[in-house]
């Protein structure tokens, strides 16, 4: 139970800190660009699970993200159903499609999810740029209203903050939970070696299908809360490089670090707005400091911060490192 | 030691604020979203320039009303996440009075519910109708709709006695707004589709949806795509193939680099375009001429590349806003929106507007010449 707690008590901590963080900035401006880091963050966090525990890659998790938007947007749009229900068809739709995608794809051994879920990005992409009729075709989907829930109009983008940052919590909490349960060890001990967990009576499609499954899921909360957010949905946001920039963050954060997913999600989402200043050497900074990131800080930004903290422990014993 | 350093950074804040506060009463702050870098980028980089070059221009000359027009741009990446946290700060934290932009029709979609609640005008950069009809209150558009261009090649068809046309469009945003206007307007003007190819942007062959088009009785071919997004492939596949039928290009090909990417396979080919590409040729009577010729000079003096139809959107963006701040000697936003819905014949690069709470385009099918290629130049059909 110890563990729980301390989970439980981190959650709480990050919960406080997310939202104390618009009344630091002062100006609202950057309430949607927050807003639009802690939607990729909920995915960055459930390719984490995928990546960093069950050591599987995915190159389509823009697509699960997509396919989410796209149904709750279509369905509350064009078919007026009701929004709490429209969002619940989002998700399930990512999900059953990855459940389709992944058993005959987890039962293989090697980067076969990957290639698959490459292919799949794509088929998704061309879907929702082809079917004119149905999602609007490449200029894009509008008039989605925004996320009302019995009653209560998140109207205000800060609103709208507070609810994401909530559901990003549930989300981190249930993480943590899950990695620190019989099914998380299973899935440590399948990233370790495949025969030695098989051996120990694991059933590895079963798990990796899961937490696939688990991360699609993550993948059309996000989904369904950016579209309700934003109320336009395009394919352009869901293409191939979206879900290299996913996978980006999830390695820059930190493999197989929950909290890593999170920083490593926000990191790139506003990194570009700081850089913003520098105008045309925007882009080379930018890649520069990918580099840097990745050659120093090889266990990711979570896994740097873990070394500091430890290298400093026996200095000085208290915590002045902490943010 | 630690306090006084803390007064200290209090003070420098407090002389910051005061600095900024109050230089802002005698600058006009125009905002600008353009798709600088990313696959849009043929157009805002243009755009972007263009609207450097006019706050120069304008500034040089004194300003807006006597107050010096500053011109915040971004770049949205051709992206619609980040058009949408470009027009919210825009919006929140630098106040502008009005906004400029995006470069791209998604963009522009995703951004105007943004400007209808903040009233603060937008006029938008990007070709696609559906951003101007039906009408929004705060929202207006600078380039030729699909509508006007499909309408122009139509009339021309029928001056050739031409009935029969396959279309070949390309599937993003541009090249699907045209094959839209294409097959709602050829039945009504008694022109038949005899086949509806797409290809992709990305495609470095069309040789299949063309092949297929040849087996068809088409006196004709449409295609609607850009430069950079296959309309050059198009007209070189068609030469390789050795089809006859004349080849109908968008006004979205009116740049230099088609000519340069199409080569000889460019030649003959026709097109709707502004005059912008043709100012030497446009006559000398029409009223556009004498800013064409400016525009193109300057614009290629400075930034020693030749110029563009989407330079010639944001020109005509920037100036249709500082029109409306001195016709309105004000510049309250909803002023300005206001005294642009009361623009009249105002002369601009893709044509004369005339605005109205109806018609937040401003421009008619007069906006277009037909235009060729020959010996690898634009010139006019007669």
């Amino acid at each position: 139970m110890y563990g729980f707690k301390r989970d439980m008590l981190a959650v709480l901590g990050f919960t406080f800190f997310l939202l104390i963080i618009p009344r630091i900035l002062g100006n609202d401006y950057y309430i949607n660009t927050l807003t639009l880091s802690l939607t990729h963050a909920i995915i960055a966090v459930g390719l984490n699970l995928l990546m960093g525990y069950a050591g599987q890659v995915s190159l389509g998790h823009a697509a699960f993200y997509g396919l989410a938007a796209y149904t709750s947007a279509i369905l509350t749009t064009t078919y007026s159903v009701p929004l709490p229900l429209g969002m619940m068809s989002g998700i399930l739709v990512s999900g059953v499609v990855a459940l389709l995608i992944g058993i005959p794809t987890l039962k293989l051994k090697g980067h076969y999810l990957a290639m698959a879920t490459l292919g799949f990005g794509v088929i998704v992409y061309i879907f929702f740029n082809e079917t004119i009729e149905l999602t609007g075709g490449p200029s894009g989907f509008g008039g989605i209203s925004r996320l009302q829930v019995m009653g209560y109009r998140f109207a205000s983008d800060i609103s709208y903050y507070y609810l994401v940052a909530f559901v990003l919590a549930g989300v981190v909490l249930l993480s943590l939970n899950l990695i620190h349960s019989r099914i998380g060890r299973a899935l440590r001990a399948i990233h370790t070696s495949e025969t030695a967990s098989q051996i120990s009576g694991i059933d590895i499609a079963k798990y990796k299908v899961f937490v696939f499954v688990l991360s699609a899921l993550f993948a059309g909360v996000a989904g369904v809360l950016y579209v309700h957010n934003i109320a336009f949905v395009a394919p352009g946001s869901f293409g191939f490089n979206f879900s290299i920039e996913l996978v980006t963050m999830v390695v820059l954060g930190g493999m197989a670090n929950v909290w890593g997913a999170v920083i490593g999600a926000c990191f790139l989402s506003i990194l570009p707005e700081f850089l913003r200043v520098f105008e045309n050497i925007e882009i080379v900074l930018y890649g520069a400091i990918l580099i840097v990131f990745t050659i120093f800080l090889p266990e990711g930004i979570a896994g740097g911060i873990t070394k500091l903290f430890l290298m400093m422990k026996p200095k000085r014993s208290d915590a002045a490192g902490k943010e | 030691m630690k306090k006084p350093a803390r007064y200290l950074f209090l003070a420098i804040a407090v002389v910051c604020l005061s600095i900024t506060s109050a230089g802002a009463d005698d600058v006009i702050k125009i905002g600008a979203i353009f798709s600088a870098t990313g696959p849009a980028s043929p157009l805002g980089e243009a755009e972007k320039n263009t609207a450097l070059l006019l706050q120069e221009q304008i500034n040089a000359k004194g300003g807006v009303m006597g107050k010096k027009l500053e011109i915040i741009i971004y770049d949205d990446e051709s992206s619609v996440d980040k058009a949408v946290s470009a027009a919210d700060k825009l919006l929140k934290k630098d106040n502008v009075v009005a906004v400029v932009g995006p470069s791209t029709t998604p963009n522009t979609l995703a951004i105007e519910a943004k400007f209808e609640a903040a009233a603060v005008p937008l006029v938008s950069c990007a070709a696609g109708e559906k951003i101007v009809v039906p009408v929004k209150k705060w929202v207006f558009k600078t380039p030729q709709s699909d509508r006007l261009a499909v309408a122009r090649i139509l009339s021309h068809l029928k001056s050739r006695k031409i009935s029969k046309i396959a279309i070949i469009t390309v599937s993003d945003a541009y090249g699907q707004g045209g094959r839209e206007m294409l097959k709602a307007l050829a039945p009504k003007a008694g022109i038949e589709l005899t086949a509806d190819e797409v290809y992709s942007p990305k495609d470095t062959d069309m040789t299949v949806q063309l092949t297929k088009i040849k087996s068809t009785n088409a006196k004709a071919i449409v295609s609607w795509g850009t430069p950079q997004t296959g309309s050059a492939i198009v007209a070189k596949n068609r030469a390789q193939l050795g089809m006859s039928v004349p080849l109908y290009l968008s006004h979205g090909v009116a740049a230099r680099k088609f000519i340069e990417l199409a080569g000889s396979a460019g030649e003959g080919i026709l097109l709707p375009a502004g005059r912008l590409i043709v100012a030497d040729e446009v006559p000398a009577k029409n009223p556009q001429k004498a800013l064409l010729t400016k525009y193109v000079k300057d614009y290629e003096t400075k930034f020693k590349s030749p110029v563009s139809t989407f330079g010639g959107h944001a020109w005509d963006a920037v100036m249709l806003v500082v029109k409306a701040i001195e016709l309105g000697k004000s510049d309250k936003p909803a002023d300005i929106r206001a005294n642009l819905e009361k623009i009249k014949g105002f002369v601009g690069t893709a044509g004369v507007f005339n605005f109205s709470p109806e018609e937040h385009n401003g421009l008619n099918e007069s906006a277009f010449e037909m235009v060729t290629i020959q010996k690898g130049d634009w010139k006019i059909v007669k």
